[in-house]
Formats: structure tokens, sequence, C-alpha cells
């Protein structure tokens, strides 16, 4: 069973990350999570990027939403931004592309491009 | 939506939308009376009485960006399909609280789902936001509350990675066994 006494642990866990890291990232990705994006999938969407995050211990990526951009049929659609970069949108994304996005993109910093916006106007 | 884990994410998303500071979410089963309830209320803008007429209706939004707003219609018309009954309530400069009725043996119900990653979704969208879950099964009761959260984690936000996923699987492991309405 999860405990409360377990938070506590990960707090202090946290605290101890937080003071050795010297630069964030500034990494963030942010998820359509409207009503069209709801019905779309966007909940498992968000829930897999945190995963992956977790899985490879990547804390330093902030996970957000964002609302409709107007192209409901597209959805989900997740934005990732980088310091320094332009904005990339990706569309019709699934669980597993999402978790090729953390690899792909906000680990190795190459976005994939065939999945992006610009491919589907 | 296949959950209504889903419709309560997306009920929540209006209060994120509307300001709201607090938000209270209830799931209610009581299988003597073969009814589930679902309320969200939230301490938001509110809404204007010429508006909270005509918010169940599809082709009404606040949006911009599109000119159809389908979620309170299709929690409407989920509480009536199964026989039960949609009430919404909305005082300017308040809050609103929206309030779903169904009948538990109906047919059209759809499962509660995940409500672990629907609260996880909400604290990624809104790491500010006071979240209150509560979930009861006739005697069984669980309370959720992010304030509670927050006074332990003192300094350390709410949406780290780490914690976030301690949530999901605390919340999980106390709706157990009750998923499947």
């Amino acid at each position: 069973m999860k405990s409360i006494e377990e938070l506590e642990r990960i707090r202090k866990e946290t605290l101890e990350k937080i003071n050795l890291r010297k630069d964030r990232s500034g990494i963030r990705i942010a998820v359509g999570m409207a009503t069209c994006g709801i019905a779309a999938g966007a909940r498992p969407v968000m829930m897999a990027i945190l995963d992956e995050l977790s899985k490879r211990n990547v804390t330093d990526v902030i996970v957000t939403e964002t609302g409709c951009i107007g192209m409901c049929k597209l959805e989900p659609i997740v934005d990732v931004y980088v310091p320094g970069q332009e904005k990339v949108t990706y569309v019709k994304v699934d669980e597993k592309k999402a978790r090729q996005i953390v690899a792909e993109h906000v680990i190795n910093g190459h976005p994939i491009r065939e999945w992006t916006i610009e491919n589907y106007e | 939506m296949k959950e209504l884990a889903l419709y309560i994410l997306d009920l929540s998303q209006n209060s994120i939308r509307a300001g709201a500071k607090n938000i209270y979410i209830e799931i209610n089963i009581d299988t003597s009376k073969d009814m589930l309830k679902v309320s969200i209320e939230d301490d938001g803008c509110g809404m204007s009485k010429e508006l909270l007429k005509k918010v169940t209706d599809p082709f009404i939004t606040t949006r911009k960006e599109r000119k159809v707003g389908l979620g309170i219609p299709l929690f409407k018309e989920l509480a009536q399909l199964c026989e039960g009954n949609f009430e919404i309530f909305s005082v300017e400069g308040k809050g609103t609280k929206i309030i779903g009725t169904f009948k538990l043996s109906s047919i059209d119900l759809v499962p509660i789902g995940d409500m672990a990653s629907t609260i996880v979704s909400l604290i990624l969208s809104a790491p500010d936001l006071d979240i209150v879950y509560k979930y009861s099964k006739d005697n069984y009761e669980f309370l959720f509350d992010t304030k509670e959260l927050k006074k332990i984690l003192k300094e350390v936000n709410i949406n780290d990675i780490k914690v976030l996923s301690w949530i999901k699987e605390y919340v999980k492991e106390n709706m157990k066994g009750d998923t499947e309405v």
C-alpha cells in the first residue's frame, strides 16, 4: 500500500535532487486538454509522457496542458518547447508516439518531423 | 466518452478556465438505491443567468477557436440516457456546481474508469488548484485532498514527476476493486 510516510521519503529525495541540480532544462511539454483532446485520448498520452520521464529519471521537464487550438480532428496534440528553439507541434499522438517523443526529442534533442502538424495541414 | 473519469476531467477543465482555486469532486455510489452520483463544485468565476440557461446547448461556448462546446451537453446526455438527472447551479463571482445522477444498473452507464489518471492530469493542468476528491461506495470512503499533501511536501512541488507517480498509485490503490461499476 502507498503510504503518506512514503510521500515524506519522496519529498526528501526530491529536495536532495533539487539542490544538486545546477541548471534546469527549461523544456516544457503541453498536451491539449479540451473536450476534443480528452475525447481523442489526451489523458493516456499525458500519462505516457509522465511515465516515460519518470522511468528515465528526468525530473527537470515541465508537463502541462494547453487548450483547444481549433484543430480538433488532429487531437491529441502535444507541443514541445525547448528553450532557444521553435515550438514543435505533434498531432494525432498516441501513447506509443508520446513515449518516442520523450526519448527522441525531449531527451536526445531530435524532433520527429514526420509526426508534426506541418505534415497534416 | 468511455469513462466517467474522462467526463470529470473535461468538466474540471471548465473550472480551471473559470479561474477556480478550489474544486470538490465527489463520486458516490449507493447500491441499495441503485444510484451513482457525480458532483463537481468550484469557486471559479461562475456564469451569468443568461449563460447558465444556454450552457447545455452544444452550440454555445466561450471559446473563440471553435463554435461548439460539448463538455456539459455530453455529461447531461449521459445522465438522461442512464435514467438519471442533471443539474447545474452557478452564481457569478462565486462558482459553479454540476450534479449528475445515474441509475447504477443502466446498460448505458460507462465505468468510473481511471480516476487516478484524471486527478494527476488535473494537477498537471493546474498545480495551484486545490483538489478535494471524495469517493464513497456504500460503507467505503476514500478522501483525497491536495492541501494535505502540500502540507507534507512543503517546498517540493506537487507537480514534481516523482510525486505525481506516487499520487497516481495512491489513488489507484484506494479505488481498487471499485473501478468496475
